[in-house]
């Protein structure tokens, strides 16, 4: 089963669910699925009657606010004289934290399709839910992704640090995490 | 005693020692190691202790799987933060005398993993090591050589005067402060009693 027949049968299966192809440009063109979060658990329910029924891997993505300046050469009439003009527009496009399925099949021996998810920021807004209640196998790979990136999953059973200690309040694989300044004190020597 | 005395004294069949000598002879020739493996160095020690390398050649074979049994504490592998306090406090758990071999790059200063933001750049911050191996992981030989330097340093300790160990010193610390969890990494991050901190040797 193809990446757009299944976002076909998700969108017949559930009104008003947002399935978007995500284009992998690379060679290898492991293209996914981005679910919004809204119907995220019933799309998991969904896939998993396709007979997606094992799910491998669970790992974030952190995506901070980034801008992104495009060229676009527009035509314009001066003086009755027509010129192509190349403008630079500058587009911010808003931090999120991304998290991701690779879904298998062993009935039908089929897979990986990679499924992914989307918070609404990298701040307050980054509650999505918790797919452990279809596949079991995502519960430590959730903690682990709200140890390491801070999404917190709501539906999840056991939702603690994992790896990181009870107390620890930062978020070590997120793009802007700092050491603390006394960790490594041979570079600070050196600076 | 004189040492051209005593070869002379050996060549007549007299075999003339100290005190000293004997008491750091059985010492260095029964070191009882913790059984205690942290990564991949671990299996290098193993090995070491196995019957192709056999570290039982030099007294070191009763790996013990008690603190307090132990004397030499083989830090074999990376320390992450979360595993510090818990090395820590066996080696305070240890009795004197106890020495610490730190074996392999990650023991000594967090190895490839030093950028990571869960490693430990190296124990010698939280308790003191008398021997450094390098090595990723060090050969068995190695370790081997480390154990060798290890017996050297403790034949060569002296039981009076004030060059004596650590251990014969009643105002030193025989146990170190176990770091805490703390909100962004260990607290404190490292014990500056033991640890040679760069930046003040920087500043003189």
């Amino acid at each position: 089963m193809t990446l757009n027949e299944i976002r076909a049968r998700l969108q017949a299966a559930i009104p008003g669910c947002q399935v978007d192809l995500v284009v992998n440009g690379s060679p290898s063109a492991h293209n996914s699925l981005l679910i919004d979060r809204q119907h995220g658990l019933e799309a998991a329910r969904v896939l998993r009657g396709l007979e997606l029924d094992y799910c491998s891997n669970v790992t974030a993505v952190d995506w901070p606010e980034r801008v992104q300046t495009d060229k676009i050469k527009t035509k314009q009439v001066f003086d009755g004289v027509e010129k192509e003009i190349e403008q630079t527009v500058k587009t911010t496009i808003p931090g999120c934290l991304e998290v991701v399925y690779h879904l298998f099949s062993m009935a039908k021996k089929e897979g990986p399709v990679v499924v992914r998810m989307r918070t609404g920021n990298r701040t307050d807004d980054v509650t999505l839910p918790s797919l452990t209640p279809v596949w079991r196998s995502a519960e430590f790979q959730e903690r682990e992704a709200f140890d390491l990136y801070g999404i917190v999953f709501d539906g999840h059973p056991d939702l603690r640090r994992i790896l990181m200690w009870e107390g620890f309040t930062d978020y070590p694989m997120r793009k802007d995490y700092v050491p603390p300044p006394d960790d490594d004190l041979e570079i600070l020597g050196e600076r | 005693m004189d040492q051209d005395l005593k070869t002379e004294l050996s060549k007549h069949g007299i075999f003339a020692t100290s005190f000293e000598e004997l008491y750091n002879w059985g010492r260095k020739n029964s070191v009882w190691p913790l059984t205690f493996g942290l990564a991949c160095c671990a299996i290098e020690m193993i090995a070491t202790t196995m019957a192709r390398y056999d570290l039982a050649r030099f007294g070191a074979e009763v790996f013990r799987p008690s603190p307090r049994q132990a004397d030499l504490m083989i830090v074999s592998g990376t320390v992450t933060k979360k595993m510090a306090p818990q090395v820590v406090r066996l080696y305070n758990q240890m009795p004197e005398p106890k020495y610490v071999i730190a074996m392999g790059a990650c023991a000594i200063s967090g190895g490839p993993f030093r950028d990571g933001y869960n490693v430990l750049k190296g124990i010698d911050r939280f308790i003191p090591v008398d021997v450094h191996i390098p090595g990723c992981p060090p050969r068995p030989e190695a370790l081997i050589h480390a154990f060798m330097a290890l017996q050297e340093k403790i034949s060569a300790q002296q039981l009076s005067g004030e060059s004596r160990p650590r251990h014969l010193k009643q105002e030193l610390p025989s146990e170190f402060p176990v770091p805490e969890f703390g909100e962004h990494g260990l607290e404190p991050a490292q014990n500056d009693e033991v640890f040679r901190n760069p930046l003040k040797v920087l500043q003189g």
